[in-house]
């Protein structure tokens, strides 16, 4: 039974979805505190190191509403959207590590990846690039009569570029079934909001284009994957597209070598109190959904399992150099 | 005092700043937080807002507000924050500004500082080295330093320049390297190449972090007796003919270097200007050493396999010798 197979029945909301939730939160949370935390500093992670903590419930509870055939583009701090799509932590930790076991073979780095076999498209480093290639995947599923759809997902800095203007509105002229996603961390490096744009809201940019947008609670993933549910719905029905700007916060630096020093502490204090794993532990035990017993014993679950993947990725091979010139195209 | 290249480029930038209140930096990142590498740490504090401008993630915006800015007679620097991302700028580059004087008789004196190269484990898309897409297009100006001297003498030169330059600073020299500067002040010229080493036997030329490649390996060769000449291009547009040229003449052999990928890199055109010019001297055909035709993979082992490195020139400037 695959996680998008259970949630698409309980329409977000309930046991089962929370227990889903739990996973892979944590399993997120695990994986890049391992590598941020341990791996980077023993230096065992290759290149940059950015992270999605305090952020897992943006791309849990929206990769949790989607179908298998939905087209996601994760932005580089949503790798729950791997995990709930199949991806094992042991690939991920390979791929971080530069091994020929990664998503991409060694040839790319950290959320530089994909996998066309799970629809998952891989990040254009260049921010934003993704959002009007995302419009042309939902355009192949109006043009192929699919009945999908395609999340994309990025930073609130991300809208300050060309791209992803042309690509709104173009999808939302076109009609595209395609659902945007702005994780709004409030931090772009160190750019604050303030000084990435005039309005005050993501959300309110979708009014230019004709897009109907909602401002969600990013840290509470009933209320990501609500929000999603609805725009996927919206945009599965024909209706065109849909913007959900999810108010959360960066609670790192921009990448691992970045200590955030221009951050004021006092967001750093106000968000923790928000974090959206211990909200959502604290729903399930209220709600009875699980003990605390319980969720310790997922917690500890968890630690092992990525444990594990750790150990498999440092016995991976490195790729072979002599592989360097292939794939360049297609080989006969 | 002793400096590194990227203490180097700051102080260039400084002194151009205090030297001249049209002079400005625009970019991501570059004013409190001091840009992605720390190039401009410091310049808000002494220059404040209105000189240190922090962008919104716009490169186009920012290459675009630079020539609007130059056209109205101000000196603006812009910084890519990775020169991958200058790809987001191209039209702004390579349509307008490059065109302006040749068009409508504007001048456009911006800089764009590129942040390139690999050995970084940036992977495909922070380890690039775009410098032919623009060596390509006339009307703009392409520098890429190899020493710390030459980087600060060349940001000089590149803000007085009256056309756009676009300096490509390699991100693999920022910290590694260093030298002593000169206590006065100076400028190196835009369009000159230096010999950074003497040699008779061949001439390996080259440009950026490549020097430091060639010069290893001229050393490796000496102790083979073969005495390699290095040519640092420092500037891509225009090129040196003439320094190309008179050291072929001497060696009579080149070597052809770069860390950019193959077809299509600067080794095609020094070839054809050496063969159109100093044909008759040559004892040898001309060869190169450069990256492979793919993108710069990320993987160390695939990374160390793809750059260049001593070894590969010392083997092939053997060859050459031998021929
Ligand atoms: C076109 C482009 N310019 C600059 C960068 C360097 N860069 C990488 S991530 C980042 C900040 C992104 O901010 P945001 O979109 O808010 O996403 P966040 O990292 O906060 O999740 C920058 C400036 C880039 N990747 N692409
Ligand atoms: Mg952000």
């Amino acid at each position: 039974m695959s996680a998008t197979e259970t949630i698409s029945t309980i329409e977000g909301a309930g046991a089962a979805f929370a227990h889903q939730s739990l996973r892979f939160t944590l399993l997120m949370r695990e994986i890049e505190d391992r590598i941020e935390r341990k791996l980077y500093r023993q230096g065992k992670i290759l290149g940059g190191v950015y992270v999605g903590r305090g952020q897992e419930a943006i791309s849990v509870g929206a990769t949790l509403m989607a179908e298998p055939g939905d087209m996601l583009y994760p932005s580089h701090r949503d790798m729950a959207a791997f995990l709930v799509r199949g991806v094992s932590p042991g690939r991920i930790f390979a791929q971080y590590m530069g091994r020929a076991a990664g998503l991409t073979r060694g040839r790319d780095g950290n959320m530089h990846m994909g996998d066309m076999n799970l629809r998952i498209g891989a990040i254009i480093s260049a921010l934003a690039a993704t959002v009007p290639v995302a419009a042309g995947s939902a355009l192949a599923m109006k043009y192929l009569g699919m009945p999908n759809v395609t999340i994309c997902w990025f930073g609130e800095g991300s809208t300050s570029l060309g791209h992803w203007h042309e690509g709104m509105n173009f999808a939302s002229v076109q009609k595209l079934p395609v659902v945007w996603i702005c994780n709004n961390n409030q931090y772009a490096y160190s750019t604050p909001m303030s000084a990435q744009m005039a309005c005050v809201n993501v959300a309110d940019r979708g009014a230019a284009y004709g897009i109907p947008a909602e401002i969600v609670d990013g840290n509470d993933v009933f209320a990501v994957s609500a929000a999603a549910k609805r725009a996927i719905d919206h945009a599965r029905a024909g209706n065109g597209p849909y913007l959900l700007e999810c108010k959360t916060f960066r609670m790192t630096g921009h990448s691992a070598h970045d200590n955030a020093d221009y951050v004021p502490p006092a967001l750093f204090d106000e968000w923790s109190k928000l974090d959206p794993i211990t909200r959502l532990e604290s729903r399930m035990i209220a709600e009875k959904w699980a003990s605390r017993e319980e969720i310790d014993g997922i917690h500890a679950a968890i630690v092992k399992e990525v444990d594990e993947a750790v150990q498999w990725a440092e016995n991976c091979p490195f790729p072979d150099p002599a592989t360097l010139l292939e794939d360049v195209y297609e080989s006969e | 005092m002793v400096a590194t290249y990227i203490e180097a480029i700051r102080q260039g930038l400084w002194e151009e700043m205090e030297r001249d209140p049209n002079v400005f930096l625009i970019g991501e990142d570059i004013g409190v937080y001091g840009g992605a590498f720390k190039v401009t740490a410091g310049f808000h504090e002494k220059f404040g807002d209105r000189r240190v401008v922090d962008t919104p993630i716009s490169e186009a915006a920012i290459a675009g507000a630079a020539i609007g800015a130059s056209l109205m007679g101000l000196r603006p620097v812009a910084e890519m924050q990775f020169a991958d991302f200058i790809t987001c700028a191209f039209d702004q580059i390579v349509n307008f500004a490059a065109k302006c004087r040749y068009r409508w008789g504007a001048a456009v004196p911006i800089v764009i500082r590129a942040p390139s190269g690999g050995g970084v484990h940036g992977g495909p898309f922070h380890s690039q080295n775009p410098e032919m897409w623009f060596v390509r297009t006339p009307g703009l100006k392409v520098v890429a330093p190899a020493t710390a001297y030459d980087a600060k003498g060349l940001i000089k030169s590149a803000i007085r320049d009256n056309d756009p330059v676009l300096f490509f600073e390699h991100k693999g020299l920022y910290r590694r390297i260093k030298e002593e500067l000169p206590a006065e002040e100076y400028c190196v010229p835009i369009g000159k190449a230096r010999v950074a080493r003497e040699g008779r036997d061949l001439s390996i030329i080259t440009y950026g972090a490549m020097v430091w490649t060639a010069l290893s390996a001229a050393e490796q060769l000496a102790a083979e007796g073969i005495e390699a000449e290095v040519i640092d291009l420092r500037t891509l547009l225009p090129l040196d003919r003439e320094a190309v040229c008179s050291s072929v003449k001497k060696t009579s052999k080149a070597l052809l270097l770069h860390e950019d990928t193959r077809t299509g890199g600067m080794a095609g055109e020094l070839a054809v200007t050496i063969t159109e010019s100093v044909f008759d001297y040559l004892d040898g055909p001309v060869v190169r050493v450069t990256a492979p035709d793919t993108p710069v993979p990320f993987s160390q082992t695939l990374e160390e396999a793809f750059l260049p490195n001593a070894g590969h020139v010392v083997e092939k400037a053997r060859w050459l010798h031998r021929y």
